[in-house]
């Protein structure tokens, strides 16, 4: 198996179709898979081992991409957040190696990077050089087929690493393409379908959605850098018909579009999002302010290839619809696993598996899930379950609802909570739109339940106000003894909230 | 026969189909196109033959075939007239029900 085998199919059956865009420089898919060819022949020069890309997304980034894949050799997509020091840590582990750039930090960079002792080094080079040297008329392709042994690595994801030093996770060939067979029929796209790609190239669902889309024959259009106003700019330009973003786009997506009817995009069919917890009041506009858009909310992580679970649309407009509040929660829930992969919860000390409604930790089993660090091995159990550490639990139709990290439960007087549950009650009041709760060290307790909100501009909750509202809904033990407001809180750029730097925050005014 | 692996890639001796393995039962299995025993994909390509018309439900470009016992599973990556057997037994389109696109 390998992802080269995939964009042969699609050049093949659809090889003048628009595989990517990027403004107004197109790619189809013959044309990806003859640029492949030719910088799997660059890469045959007997010593590059890895190909890392620190770059935002470009058309260069399809092409490293299974580039790599014909080499038989990882892509490691860097994130181009990080301080030279953090990039530096990553890049010595991709030695030897060669690591494509924009020319402004392959001129710094390349002057950083020293050879090892055994006198091996990561070679830097320009997305520029890249493209030109693949793109050339008559450049020569790779002679020798890729290799289809299911256990190659494709793919090298180093970690967000909101808990601690980034490690890359290891995507092997059969992990991805498992997660393109099971969840793309080939070709099912219009040749008109084009969708729209925020996502940095570091993030899972940024690759995923590069193997899923040339299985399924949509043309990817490319945004760089994300703002409400280009992203709608462009949707509109491209008559984007599919896209997919973070919750943090979508509350910047739905302010931008405050005061007007609708969002002004019939084009769009399809929105899914996924990638962190999103607000019931984001999802509830932009159902209104879309209405004829199909909302998918997607789970999953990068240790699995993306999505494991999935609330379709239908789910989206039954739980819109319903007076039951049970099912009109599910809205907040990530839906039912994929029909591919097994899920299950588990007590977070016994280990035993819990029935519905009992919380505990999300087990994940099936084809597509790696489970794998460099360096550290496969952290699967013998039956082949990975534990991902989030807490959640099952409701009685089968719905997942996520509650956060294991690591970020809190422990008061023995009791554990998740701050997922406290910060949904918060989110419930009218005045609030984001939360955050975290546990605070306490003499007599072990840890405090402190939370951080922000309100809507006009609202005038108090602390009180809202300790009263948690009391009345969750018992008095989950009540925020501490509540501070703050105009907004801090997320990655890919929508994970950053409970660390709240923490630290609140420890340091005591 | 011969023990199959997932990953491995194949072509028919009697018409243009390609496929790859993507479940490989543990046992030994006689896999067919049109009726013969397939090829290696870097094998020469067979002369003469021609498909047996028992085996001629053709194959699909991009869609998944399966046994009854669903211990087998291909991938077509290029279509062709013959269909394909594992034992004699020929086998049938994997139904896939469509799902919404997550990323």
């Amino acid at each position: 198996m390998n992802l080269m085998m995939i964009l042969e199919m699609a050049a093949g059956a659809m090889g003048d179709r628009v595989a990517f865009q990027n403004g107004t420089d197109r790619l189809t898919y013959q044309q990806l898979f003859e640029a492949a060819g030719a910088l799997a022949a660059a890469l045959d020069d007997g010593r590059t081992k890895h190909l890392a890309m620190l770059d935002v997304s470009t058309l260069a980034l399809p092409i490293g991409v299974f580039g790599a894949s014909w080499a038989g050799i990882p892509f490691a997509p860097l994130n181009y957040r990080l301080t030279d020091p953090e990039l530096d840590a990553l890049i010595a582990q991709l030695n030897p190696g060669c690591l494509v750039t924009d020319a402004a930090r392959a001129a710094r960079l390349g002057a950083r990077l020293v050879p090892t002792a055994e006198g091996e080094y990561v070679a830097v080079g320009t997305r520029e050089a890249l493209l030109e040297r693949t793109r050339a008329p008559g450049a020569v392709s790779r002679v020798e087929p890729w290799s289809m042994d299911p256990d190659d690595t494709a793919i090298l994801l180093f970690t967000s690493g909101t808990t601690g030093a980034p490690k890359a996770a290891v995507l092997r060939q059969k992990h991805l393409v498992s997660y393109v067979l099971g969840t793309v029929e080939f070709m099912s796209a219009d040749e008109a379908d084009a969708s729209l790609n925020c996502v940095p190239p570091y993030h899972v669902a940024g690759m995923a959605a590069i193997a899923s889309s040339v299985y399924s024959g949509r043309r990817v259009v490319q945004l760089a850098n994300f703002s409400a106003e280009t992203w709608l700019d462009t949707a509109r330009r491209e008559q984007i018909t599919h896209a997919f973003v973070v919750p943090t786009m979508l509350a910047r997506i739905v302010d931008a579009l405050a005061g007007q009817p609708d969002a002004g995009l019939p084009s769009l069919r399809a929105l899914s999002y996924g990638g962190g917890k999103m607000p019931l009041s984001v999802i509830e506009k932009a159902m209104k302010l879309f209405p004829k858009t199909d909302f998918t909310n997607a789970y999953g992580l990068t240790e699995t290839s993306s999505t494991i679970a999935l609330l379709g649309p239908q789910d989206h407009r039954d739980a819109f619809a319903s007076p039951d509040e049970k099912a009109r929660k599910r809205l907040v829930s990530v839906g039912q696993p994929l029909p591919t992969v097994e899920v299950k919860v588990c007590d977070a000390e016994t280990g035993d598996v819990l029935a519905a409604g009992e919380h505990g930790l999300i087990h994940v089993r099936g084809e597509q899930v790696s489970g794998e660090y460099r360096g550290r091995g496969s952290q699967l159990d013998a039956e082949g379950w990975f534990n991902t550490r989030d807490g959640g639990y099952l409701d009685e139709a089968g719905f997942l609802f996520l509650e956060g990290r294991m690591d970020d439960v809190i422990v008061r007087g023995g009791e554990n909570m998740s701050p997922g549950e406290i910060e949904d009650v918060l989110l419930t009041h009218a005045g609030v739109i984001d939360a955050c709760v975290v546990g605070v060290p306490d003499e007599q307790w072990g840890e405090a339940v402190a939370a951080v909100v922000v309100l809507s501009p006009k609202a005038t909750a108090t602390a009180a106000e809202l300790q009263q509202w948690v009391k009345d809904r969750l018992r008095s033990s989950r009540t925020p003894e501490r509540i501070e407001f703050w105009t907004e809180l801090p997320y990655t750029e890919t929508g994970k909230l950053l409970r660390r730097k709240v923490r630290e925050a609140l420890r340091e005014t005591g | 026969m011969a023990v199959l692996k997932a990953g491995t890639r194949f072509k028919s001796a009697v018409c243009a189909s390609q496929i790859m393995v993507v479940k490989a039962p543990a046992r030994d299995v006689k896999l067919t196109c049109g009726g013969l025993p397939v090829l290696e994909l870097a094998a020469a390509d067979a002369s003469g033959g021609s498909i047996d018309p028992a085996h001629k439900q053709g194959t699909q470009m991009g869609k998944r075939y399966t046994n009854a016992a669903d211990d087998v599973e291909f991938l077509c990556t290029k279509p062709g007239e013959g269909g394909l057997a594992v034992d004699g037994e020929v086998l049938v389109v994997k139904g896939a029900k469509p799902l919404p696109s997550s990323d």
